[in-house]
């Protein structure tokens, strides 16, 4: 009896239970990542529709008036989203240029030597918290400014906010960029300098246009990093909306003032709580968007390289 | 020959324009390496600013005169002397309280010194200086200050003493310290990793060793790719909604019969912390699994090992450090991260500390962030001993995670 | 080539290339006749690109990277003191293995080497001329803003050797210039090579035998040297013709009749 239920080789598929329970485990603790991104989109979606829905909120309100102040009826977004534009612009004007031409001296022209030296600089830049900068830009960047251009620069100021915020998404922009120049094969490099191209010739007329797309996808990752960047506008841009293009002037933007605001004693259910979320489903559509572009591109951009 | 040949330059003509061309190459080089200067300018301006600002000359005065109190020097009093005149000169009730949050007689001598100037002589700064102007301008602070406040005592002091690290918070920046704020920093990252680590690996070993290459599993990295880039604000903002108001019987700790709380915890704190640093951890679990030569695996399936046995017993040995440096860096930016405490609902003001999950709390950069915007500049410059605090703190993190990189780094 | 003495384009003297402390190539003396097409064959591994990048010195972008000998050209060793490799290179042309085309038009392809190299002519003039001279012009005339990545491979290589016409060299260097593309774009290639001898010398570096034989006039054989140090030579070089009917020495018979193991 005992003999004829004996298999010498049983290759069937056994039941491992231990392994089924330890994928699912696995693939709950990779799906939850996909519920964070629903419950970001339905928690604002739910708030924010709260606001929408508010019979004053009206659409000519919103997008046609500039004061913001929910809390006495006034539903203009324009003040908000302007400095939130001019802190970012300033801050691109600023880590744009630098970022680049760090990227492209650290890739073409550095020894190993010298970038084994001041990369690490850059990557300490990075590490930074933003609180940080944000002291550095109220109380370094902003007397700076006063006592360049004057009476006219105001203690809380965009333009401080935005110059600091530059630096601190320079080293960003300098190591994607740099990946980008990296990228760009070396045959191109070697096609142009068999035609007599000098290195600088080759780096700045050859290699950094082929790098375009990289870089421009690093732009964008700044653009999405300043919108969203809060404690250095909440220390140093001002604390009440304004609605001006000055970047001398104070102006709360998007992100300060949801600081601002959620810092104080806010009940919920009051329009001001539900404003909130409504401004933080924008910055998050905003920056997704951003996000999703630049990543796109870096794809495009590295399959045509491969 | 061919006619275009004549249109280059020639001999003496080649030489200029060559050295044209170098001389174009040279500027521009001098231009990329200037941005560099300038960002370690910038990064020199900015602890240059921040130290500048934590140490210097301090004038002061006194509300009560010290003689009101006592004959001798107050610095000579013992512990009991300093015990006696806070007896004799504090309301009944102030004592009680202060009674309650610790026995006065187990207090230190120098804890009683602060509580006799703090309460009883109250210290009214009138002007601090920056580290440079007391050095340079020395003659002309002393000169300045007789002149405008004749009564106040001119001092240079270190606002970051050893003190400032082991006192609670207090309303006036001399006496104020950093204590609260480092635990409620060291609790809530905790909660986040605890949280996040687990979770994190797991969903990078998912991804890594089991996901096959469908739709659903393309959407959830890319979808991890983005939330890496998603505001810290909205995480804060999503920390309100979900772990504040939605859990509030979890985080507040009122299903376990914690009473007297809302939802404003550390636990939701380092919850919402956790989700933030979570796409992090899991993008660098996926690069240091990613790390792990095939032929390993390869070896383990070779000898009938089951694709989990493979995973725990050699791939993740071998990524482990890579993991964990991951965490280390996630940690440094949660230390770090402002924001979503501000929505959370971090409090500013706290002078107890946390003792579970369930205490209301501050942090390190929530305190910097409150004293930075205060406009008494003696509170600038704590602002400024306690970013020194957070920046070594982040510093010894770093270099922890540079030296675990380092030890495992040359293994395959 | 009736005249007894043949007028030399590029001479190498005693040439050794070092990476490191590794010689890759040793040894070379050859003198290259103006105006012919010479071939470089022998194993992979054995130096072939190595020292033809010696030729314009593409080698200086690896570090540690060095040579000892002379490459003179006019009399003037190009790896001498005072000599401006980029000059070189403007003298020395090279088309590469995989083409190469820039990221831009086809036009500015072509003009891109002119302009930095300070040409004052009709750059429209130019571009003709360089795409007739590379049997490209009438596929392309039409398209000339286009970009260069829109042609197929073997467009794209004679965009490469029009572009590097348009600056005149002297010389130019192929390193396996039809090895990544179909025979029949090899074949207009190879055609294209004829024409271009008219004017300008041609080293053209090739693992194809076949290829060798067809185009070039004279073939530099060259193979791993015999005492194992992993270094390359030139072991024969002579008129094409006898290269392959009747080599001098046995390891040449040995690899082109294909009993090289």
């Amino acid at each position: 009896m005992e003999k004829e239920n004996f298999r010498p080789l049983d290759l069937r598929k056994k039941l491992r239970p231990g392994e089924s329970i330890i994928q699912a485990l696995l693939f709950i603790a990779g799906i939850l990542s996909i519920f964070i991104t629903v419950a970001i989109v339905y928690e604002l979606g739910k708030e924010a529709w709260l606001f929408f829905g508010n019979p004053d909120v009206t659409f000519a309100k919103f997008f046609g008036t500039t004061t913001w102040q929910p809390g006495i009826g006034r539903f203009g977004i324009w003040p908000l989203v302007t400095s939130t534009l001019v802190t970012s612009f300033i801050a691109i004007l600023v880590s744009l240029p630098l970022g680049l031409a760090a990227a492209l001296f650290l890739s073409e022209y550095a020894s190993p030597k010298a970038r084994s030296a001041l990369k690490p600089i850059l990557e300490i830049l990075a590490g930074i918290p933003t609180v940080v900068y944000g002291y550095f830009a109220l109380l370094f960047m902003t007397p700076l400014l006063q006592k360049i251009f004057g009476e006219g620069v105001e203690v809380y100021n965009m333009a401080s906010a935005g110059i600091v915020m530059g630096i601190m998404i320079l080293p960003l922009i300098s190591s994607m960029s740099e990946d980008a120049l990296s990228a760009v094969p070396r045959a191109l490099r070697e096609g142009a300098y068999a035609m007599g191209a000098t290195k600088f010739e080759t780096s700045l007329q050859v290699v950094l246009p082929a790098a375009l797309s990289g870089i421009g996808a690093a732009v964008i990752i700044g653009i999405s990093r300043a919108v969203g960047e809060t404690m250095i506008v909440a220390v140093a841009a001002g604390a009440g909306p304004n609605f001006t293009f000055n970047p001398f002037q104070a102006a709360e933007t998007m992100t300060g003032h949801i600081a601002r605001i959620s810092g104080g004693d806010l009940s919920y259910n009051t329009i001001d709580y539900t404003s909130l979320f409504a401004i933080a489903l924008m910055l998050f559509l905003v920056t997704l968007v951003l996000n999703l572009v630049s990543q796109t591109i870096i794809n495009k951009f590295r399959q045509r390289y491969e | 020959m061919n006619p275009s040949r004549d249109h280059y330059p020639k001999g003496e003509e080649l030489q200029r324009s060559l050295s044209a061309r170098y001389r174009n190459a040279s500027i521009w080089q001098i231009l990329f390496l200037s941005a560099l200067v300038i960002a370690i300018l910038s990064l020199a301006a900015l602890l240059y600013n921040v130290v500048d600002g934590a140490f210097g000359y301090v004038a002061f005065e006194y509300k009560n005169d010290p003689s009101e109190f006592t004959a001798k020097p107050l610095d000579d009093l013992n512990q009991q002397e300093l015990l006696d005149i806070l007896t004799a000169n504090l309301s009944s009730g102030a004592f009680k309280k202060l009674d309650n949050e610790k026995a006065m007689e187990k207090r230190s001598r120098s804890d009683l010194h602060t509580l006799v100037l703090e309460r009883l002589i109250q210290i009214d700064t009138k002007q601090t200086w920056s580290m440079t102007d007391s050095i340079f301008r020395s003659s002309e602070i002393k000169a300045e200050v007789a002149e405008k406040y004749p009564d106040a005592k001119l001092e240079f002091r270190s606002w970051l003493t050893p003190v400032f690290l082991t006192t609670p918070m207090s309303s006036k920046a001399e006496f104020a310290g950093v204590r609260t704020a480092i635990l409620g920093s060291l609790w809530m990252v905790g909660i986040a990793i605890l949280f996040a680590l687990p979770i994190g690996t797991g969903a990078a070993i998912y991804l890594q060793e089991y996901a096959s290459k469908n739709l659903l599993n393309r959407i959830i990295q890319t979808n991890i790719n983005n939330l890496a880039g998603v505001p810290s604000i909205v995480y804060g903002m999503l920390g309100l909604a979900i772990f504040v108001r939605a859990l509030e019987p979890l985080t507040s700790g009122s299903m376990f019969g914690v009473t007297d709380a809302n939802g404003r915890t550390i636990l939701s704190a380092g919850l919402t912390m956790g989700t933030l640093v979570l796409p992090l951890i899991i993008i660098n679990a996926q690069e240091a699994i990613k790390a792990v030569p095939d032929s390993l695996r390869q070896a383990a399936f070779g000898v009938g090992a089951t694709r989990w046995q493979t995973v725990w017993h050699h791939v993740l040995p071998n990524a482990l450090p890579g993991i964990l440096t991951g965490s280390i860096l996630a940690v440094s930016r949660a230390i770090g991260e402002t924001a979503p405490l501000i929505v959370v609902g971090a409090s500013t003001f706290i002078s107890i500390d946390p003792d579970g999950p369930f205490s209301k709390f501050t942090a390190l950069p929530i305190q910097i962030y409150q004293w930075t915007t205060r406009a008494q500049s003696e509170f600038h410059a704590i602002a400024a001993s306690a970013i020194i605090v957070l920046l070594v703190l982040l510093l010894s993190l770093n270099a922890a995670a540079i030296l675990l990189r380092n030890r495992f780094q040359k293994k395959y | 080539m009736q005249n007894n003495q043949p007028e030399i384009a590029i001479e190498t003297k005693n040439l050794f290339i070092f990476y490191g402390s590794f010689a890759a190539v040793s040894e070379v003396n050859m003198k290259i006749e103006k105006q012919k097409i010479t071939a470089i064959i022998g194993p992979s591994g054995c130096g072939k690109s190595t020292l033809l990048r010696a030729f314009n010195r593409m080698n200086d972008f690896v570090p540690s990277s060095y040579v000892t000998g002379e490459i003179l050209l006019h009399g003037q060793n190009l790896y001498g003191k005072d000599i401006d490799p980029v000059e070189v290179r403007r003298k020395i042309g090279m088309v590469f293995q995989k083409p190469n085309p820039f990221p831009k038009s086809i036009y500015e392809n072509i003009t891109w080497g002119a302009k930095i190299n300070g040409f004052k002519g009709n750059m429209d003039e130019l571009v003709e001329q360089s795409l007739r001279g590379a049997a490209l012009w009438d596929e392309v005339k039409d398209k000339l803003k286009k970009s260069a990545y829109e042609l197929s491979g073997g467009q794209q290589q004679r965009l490469c050797i029009a572009r590097t016409i348009a600056i005149q060299p002297d010389i130019i260097l192929m390193d396996e210039p039809a090895s990544a593309l179909d025979p029949i774009s090899t074949l207009r290639i190879e055609e294209l090579m004829q024409e271009l001898k008219q004017n300008y010398t041609i080293i053209i570096v090739t693992h194809n035998m076949q290829q060798a034989a067809r185009v070039s006039d004279y073939t530099a054989m060259m193979m791993l040297e015999k005492d194992g140090s992993r270094s390359g030579t030139v072991i024969e070089f002579s008129e094409t013709k006898r290269i392959f009917t009747n080599p001098k020495d046995k390891r040449t018979e040995d690899y082109v009749t294909g009993r090289f193991g």
